[in-house]
């Protein structure tokens, strides 16, 4: 992609979320905005992105002109790069301490929210009603992550 | 040593269960963004499609002062008809309380008969009907208009509101025919009365299934407690706007017999709705905003019933004069009596139409057509010329129900959840306390995305959206295929997809994300190029009859709403049929208005085809439907634009 696309794409998804159509955005909404483009940042990676970009003195608000330079460079140096399927199918295995293909709600539910970057109340209710199947209330990892896979294309 | 290294075993089992759970949260949160990503892009193609409709709709607006001016018919009754339009001088046989009287219902009819003067009991009953999907007698319909309209003419146009301790205040926004909202506002705010006030800013009508039953509550509440209920107009209280957005197709299709009754009084009951309340006057609740020149003390003097359709502006008689010198028209008879003055008539617009932006000034609100953008310098001026602390106006769907701008002055209220599609956004209202500092309540009547996964929600949203973007795009696609092909000089048969958006954007003049949109509609080939000519995926289809060619299957598939209106006006007598001589005469002037390049011979071929019983008229209604999109995932429905 050339650089012109790539600033045009990153244009488009910054105006999506710039509500007053002043070219800033609300600074927590800037984690979506690079997820949306394709990049995988943690929380503590996007954290620092964010510092880079924000004002001397932080506003809350996030101007298109220092997003728009940070943001080309990582998607040229391919940056915060997808999760590829099979490493994450090996992190469901590793949470998967018995090894029996699948994961209690409470198993998933306690690494989720309590450990590394722990999900909100409302993120796991999201990600529960896809992965739960509620006839034996557990996740069958591998079928959701299948199916996953198949809804994004 | 043995507990060191189990220990330092734990903490490594530990330190990879913690990455592992890294690994999947971001995975799922970089998912989750996708995804609100493309809701919002489905939103934002939902408002733009809404408000270029809302501009066609405007323009339209324009065509019929062109016709009126340029319109040369034969015969005198249709020259008659059309300056009725203007004067409304309808001549009933019986007066209208006698025939109401007359009406008579059925002992069959199960529904609420309602007696009058109304009674909360009388409400509670028509709730409970609405609840079973029951239909109100158009007796009562119209015995309901009837006493509301009595009510309304003795209302101010803005209409004043104290605040006191005691009484609670909510303030709802746009409902759209969306019964299950308001029975959700009513089940969570209880419902209102003598110390439950409630004042809702206008389009209660339109676009949801339940338009009349919508109404139907709100003015019974209005009948039973006139001193705590509060209607304001809004720009869909408005005969001909209904023709286009559906609660005129509502009305026809709940009533047939009394329909055409029902339309003709809800036009007037319009025009008597109040623009307005103030509360403790402080704030100003209004539809849709203000403009540089909004005054209060004009607003409050103008002859507000004089306003019958956005549509319909003042026109001035001596250009009429002037041209039709020689005819015997009654045109001339339209005096300043009967009409709002232009100042009057702007003031009107832009309060039933305006928007907030960012942008400081006031400028034509583009999108719309009508009214203008007015930006927090004009709203500061006027909240200070006038002594006011905050207007509170609806208008705007807000993902989230409401929405505030201005440093706080302007709060938009929005109560028609999923507005656009199921999951689209969220409803609001307002409550004001003593301090009128206001508290926002949000929900959503999710009773058909209940179980829906998050991914499947968007998919409904986003699928809705690319639906009638599709419409747009082959209602435009021969200008289309020209603005390619300008790209492609060699003529290759393709383009890049930068291009092809270029193209797009100019010629459907709707500022969305082309780029980002183009392999969703189109197919993109290797290399970012496009074959433009191989048409637009799941691509809509229009089933015309034979005779019709294409360029101007385009143009009427286009223009159908606008041309529903016209016969609709034209047919006076609701007879849904208008003869051949009308149909030609209407047409010459509509496409030279519109530039219209389509020959004379074309449209006769078609009038003719559709002259069904060779009697030299034309059922418009089926004229028109054949020129309705179908979309190849509808199994078994006319997706018409209402």
């Amino acid at each position: 992609m050339g650089l012109q696309e790539i600033q045009k794409k990153i244009k488009d998804a910054f105006e999506v979320f710039d509500h007053e159509s002043n070219d800033t955005v609300d600074v927590r909404e800037i984690g979506t905005i690079i997820r949306s483009l394709g990049c995988c940042p943690s929380e503590g990676e996007l954290h620092d992105l964010i510092a880079e970009v924000e004002e001397e003195e932080p506003t809350g608000y996030i101007r298109l002109e220092k997003f728009l330079p940070m943001m080309v460079k990582v998607l040229l140096e391919r940056r915060y790069r997808p999760i590829p399927e099979d490493l994450l199918l090996q992190a469901f295995e590793v949470l998967d301490a018995a090894k029996e293909g699948f994961l209690t709600k409470e198993e998933l539910m306690k690494y989720m929210t309590e450990e590394g970057e722990p999900f909100t109340q409302e993120e796991m209710e999201e990600m529960l009603s896809a992965a739960l199947d509620p006839e034996t209330n557990t996740i069958q990892y591998r079928d959701y992550l299948a199916m996953m896979v198949i809804d994004e294309n | 040593m043995g507990c060191n290294s189990s220990i330092q075993y734990e903490d490594r089992k530990s330190e990879k269960g913690m990455k592992a759970a890294v690994l999947i949260q971001n995975w799922y949160r970089c998912y989750k963004a996708r995804l609100e990503l493309r809701r919002l892009q489905a939103m934002n193609i939902f408002e733009s499609i809404e408000y270029a409709d809302e501009q066609d709709q405007l323009q339209l607006a324009n065509f019929f002062s062109f016709m009126l001016e340029n319109y040369t018919p034969n015969n005198k009754e249709t020259s008659e008809s059309l300056s009725q339009l203007f004067i409304n001088t309808r001549k009933r046989k019986l007066d209208p309380e006698t025939f109401i009287r007359n009406i008579n219902v059925p002992d069959t009819y199960y529904g609420p008969r309602l007696k009058f003067p109304l009674t909360f009991s009388d409400v509670i009953l028509l709730i409970d009907a609405f609840k079973e999907n029951q239909i109100l007698h158009a007796r009562y319909v119209l015995q309901l208009l009837q006493e509301v309209k009595k009510v309304l003419q003795q209302l101010p146009n803005i209409v004043p509101v104290s605040s006191t301790v005691s009484k609670e205040l909510t303030v709802c926004g746009d409902i759209h025919g969306k019964l299950d909202d308001l029975f959700l506002i009513f089940y969570k705010n209880g419902l209102p009365s003598g110390n439950n006030r409630y004042i809702f800013n206008g389009d209660f009508v339109d676009r949801g299934q339940n338009s009349m039953e919508v109404l139907m509550v709100l003015f019974s509440f209005l009948l039973v407690y006139p001193n705590d209920v509060y209607l304001n107009r809004g720009n869909h209280e408005d005969y001909l706007m209904n023709m286009r957005y559906g609660f005129t197709k509502e009305i026809m299709q709940k009533y047939k017999e009394h329909g055409g009754k029902i339309l003709r009084s809800l036009e007037d009951v319009y025009t008597w709705l109040p623009i307005g309340t103030i509360i403790d006057e402080k704030i100003l609740v209004i539809h849709g905003g203000i403009s540089e020149n909004t005054d209060l003390n004009i607003l409050k003097q103008i002859k507000r019933n004089k306003m019958k359709s956005v549509l319909m502006p003042p026109i001035t008689c001596s250009r009429i004069d002037l041209k039709h010198g020689h005819h015997d028209l009654p045109l001339s008879s339209i005096s300043a009596i009967d009409q709002l003055s232009k100042i009057e008539w702007d003031q009107m617009v832009n309060i039933l139409w305006s928007d907030p932006r960012s942008k400081k000034g006031c400028h034509p609100n583009t999108s719309r057509g009508g009214g203008c953008y007015f930006g927090p310098d004009v709203t500061n001026n006027i909240l200070t010329k006038f002594a006011l602390k905050m207007i509170i106006r609806s208008h705007e769907c807000k993902p989230e129900g409401y929405d505030v701008c201005h440093d706080g002055k302007i709060v938009t209220v929005f109560s028609a959840s999923n507005y656009y599609e199921e999951g689209s956004n969220r409803g609001a209202y307002i409550k004001l306390s003593q301090d009128n500092i206001p508290r926002f309540f949000q929900y959503q009547s999710n009773h058909l995305t209940q179980g829906k996964t998050l991914h499947e929600r968007v998919d409904i949203v986003e699928s809705a959206a690319f639906k009638i973007l599709g419409e747009r795009m082959i209602s435009q696609k021969s200008s289309l295929i020209k603005a390619f092909q300008k790209y492609d000089p060699n003529n290759t048969g393709k383009i890049s997809v930068s291009d092809w958006a270029k193209a797009a954007e100019e010629v459907l003049e709707l500022s969305l994300p082309w780029l980002s949109l183009c392999p969703r509609l189109v197919k993109v080939i290797e290399n970012g190029y496009v074959l433009y000519k191989m048409g637009f995926k799941d691509m809509p289809i229009v089933k015309a009859p034979q005779v019709a060619k294409s360029g101007m299957v385009e143009t009427l598939v286009r223009y159908r709403s606008d041309l529903k209106i016209i016969f609709n006006i034209i047919d006076k007598d609701q007879s849904g049929l208008i003869s051949m001589e009308e149909f030609r005469a209407m047409w010459k002037l509509f496409s030279s208005h519109y530039n219209i390049d389509i020959e004379d011979a074309y449209v006769d071929q078609l009038a003719n085809s559709m002259d069904l019983n060779k009697d030299g008229s034309i059922d418009f209604n089926e004229f028109l439907t054949a020129f309705d999109v179908v979309h190849r995932l509808d199994r078994n429905s006319i997706k018409s634009q209402n």
